[in-house]
């Protein structure tokens, strides 16, 4: 098991009134290598999930654990893909893939430089390795900060949206493209989308949740055999599932 | 045939109004200090009033080259130990404002009362307790100067991407590198747009402190040739004044252009 929460809570408080209850008795468990995608409306806490695996905060209540060790602070077998690239301007393509290791270590070995060489053929910018952001597109620039999660070669990638800022066909291609580069380097990948069809496309098990309080009200197993392309889309049975999920979310909406 | 001759003079036309644009500025400065020295020859202004712009140059000329060297030493001196005391004092204040809630709470309305203070009015009271040195005059002057800078860099450190502060923080990194390697230089514009305000005023705090407390640099030259009735020299320590906050501020700009580059 790569992930598991049990019984987990979490309460922001508010200057005035009841605090807010993002997640409510969440039970999830994410098997190593696994592709799980969290879906749901918004405000239903997908997020909140990712920063409490990130270490970014703690629970109010149960416990969250990576390969069996409670989380107590951050760990850098984690990576984290955001909805922006927010890649840092002044360096090169290639220095913000190996920020995490330079900001970290404040080192970087050689063989950590020709990793991240190697990192930016896989993402298809391998000619842009001295480019500065600002002369990338948004979904060259999104590709970099994958890159720029992978680099630490963590076991866990966490994303965020990443593709939500990007227009519709490059949603698609880098879709197809996070494919491939999960095919080429397995992960355990936690991915929240509000996108249904992108949930199918991608994942092995789909999460949905219902928002305040954010809970867990389903899960589906997507039977769909890899590797996956955009034909697995035209399949029928793809049709059905979205629809399908697509009520489910939204009477999980309707009851919240 | 003519319609080529005539894109060929329309072309050449083109270029003058460029070249003329191009010293425009250059051009208005001229024609504002010859119009000066016209009105005042015409109107036979008196030079008390208005000094003409060849006295205030005959002054100029007169009072001599290491008198002015001098003078502008002594107050460039403390420009410059007071904008860099300044700005070593606030970038790291703006840090801490930014870290700390409890300091945000308690330091920042001080602050604000300091900067409310009327700088002109305690400048006296420095004197008497600091004594006429150089240490009040430096004072004067960081006290006009750091607020902007506090100002503007608590609010760039602010203004970094929520997300890279979270990556810092998964990377469980130092907090000293987030703000180095992270926020100060995503500060960077606002530091340079307020050290431009900052160093003009840091001139007025220079200016004032030798005012209240000097008996050299051109803020005491300006204040004594204007007691004594040497209008044109007066206003020939204004003009040098003048020149020296233009150049502090475009050397900040040049330095801004080099480092901040990557902002375009």
């Amino acid at each position: 098991m790569a992930v598991s929460l049990a019984g987990v809570s979490k309460h922001f408080e508010r200057a005035r009134g009841a605090p807010v209850v993002a997640l409510d008795d969440i039970n999830l468990t994410v098997l190593r290598h696994e592709f799980v995608a969290l879906i749901g409306p918004s405000g239903c806490g997908k997020s909140t999930i990712l920063r409490l695996l990130a270490g970014l905060m703690p629970a109010t209540s149960g416990s969250t654990a990576i390969f069996g060790y409670p989380m107590e602070k951050p760990r850098d077998d984690i990576g984290i893909v955001f909805q922006r690239p927010t890649l840092l301007p002044w360096l090169s393509i290639r220095n913000n893939v190996l920020f995490p290791i330079r900001h970290k270590r404040r080192m970087v070995t050689p063989a950590l430089k020709q990793e991240a060489d190697r990192l930016l053929e896989v993402v298809g910018l391998a000619d842009f390795a001295e480019s500065r952001p600002s002369e990338l597109s948004g979904g060259m620039q999104q590709r970099a900060a994958i890159a720029r999660a992978l680099v630490q070669n963590p076991d866990i990638l966490l994303m965020d949206e990443p593709f939500s800022a990007l227009d519709a066909l490059t949603r698609d291609e880098m879709a197809l493209e996070l494919l491939r580069i999960w095919a080429e380097r397995p992960k355990t990948v936690v991915f929240v989308t509000h996108s249904i069809p992108e949930a199918l496309l991608l994942s092995d098990r789909i999460i949905v949740m219902s928002a305040r309080p954010g809970r867990i009200v389903r899960q589906i197993n997507v039977p769909f055999a890899r590797p996956r392309s955009l034909a697995t889309m035209e399949d029928p049975a793809f049709n059905n599932m979205a629809n399908d999920i697509r009520r489910g979310v939204f009477s999980a909406e309707a009851r919240a | 045939m003519s319609a080529r001759g005539e894109s060929a003079g329309g072309r050449i036309a083109q270029m003058l109004g460029e070249a003329l644009i191009a010293v425009a500025p250059v051009l208005t400065l001229v024609v504002l200090v010859i119009a000066w020295e016209i009105v005042c020859r015409v109107f036979a202004i008196p030079s008390f009033l208005l000094p003409r712009p060849t006295a205030i140059w005959r002054a100029a000329m007169d009072f001599g080259l290491a008198e002015w060297w001098e003078n502008i030493y002594h107050t460039l001196s403390i420009v410059l130990a007071g904008f860099a005391i300044s700005m070593a004092f606030s970038l790291p204040l703006a840090a801490l404002l930014v870290g700390s809630k409890f300091l945000n709470r308690t330091v920042v309305p001080l602050l604000v009362v300091v900067q409310s203070t009327p700088i002109a009015a305690v400048a006296p009271l420095i004197v008497v307790a600091l004594g006429s040195g150089s240490r009040s005059r430096i004072l004067i002057t960081v006290l006009i100067t750091f607020f902007p800078i506090v100002v503007a860099a608590t609010t760039g450190l602010r203004e970094t991407p929520q997300e890279l502060i979270e990556l810092s923080r998964s990377l469980d990194a130092p907090v000293s590198r987030q703000y180095l390697e992270i926020r100060f230089p995503f500060a960077l514009p606002y530091i340079f747009g307020a050290a431009k305000v900052a160093v003009t005023l840091a001139v007025i705090g220079a200016v004032l402190a030798e005012f209240v407390a000097s008996s050299a640099g051109l803020g005491y030259l300006l204040l004594n040739s204007a007691a004594m009735f040497k209008v044109p020299l007066a206003y020939a320590c204004l003009i040098v004044l003048i020149v020296l906050s233009l150049t502090m501020y475009g050397a900040i700009a040049l330095v801004e252009r080099r480092t901040a580059g990557w902002m375009r």
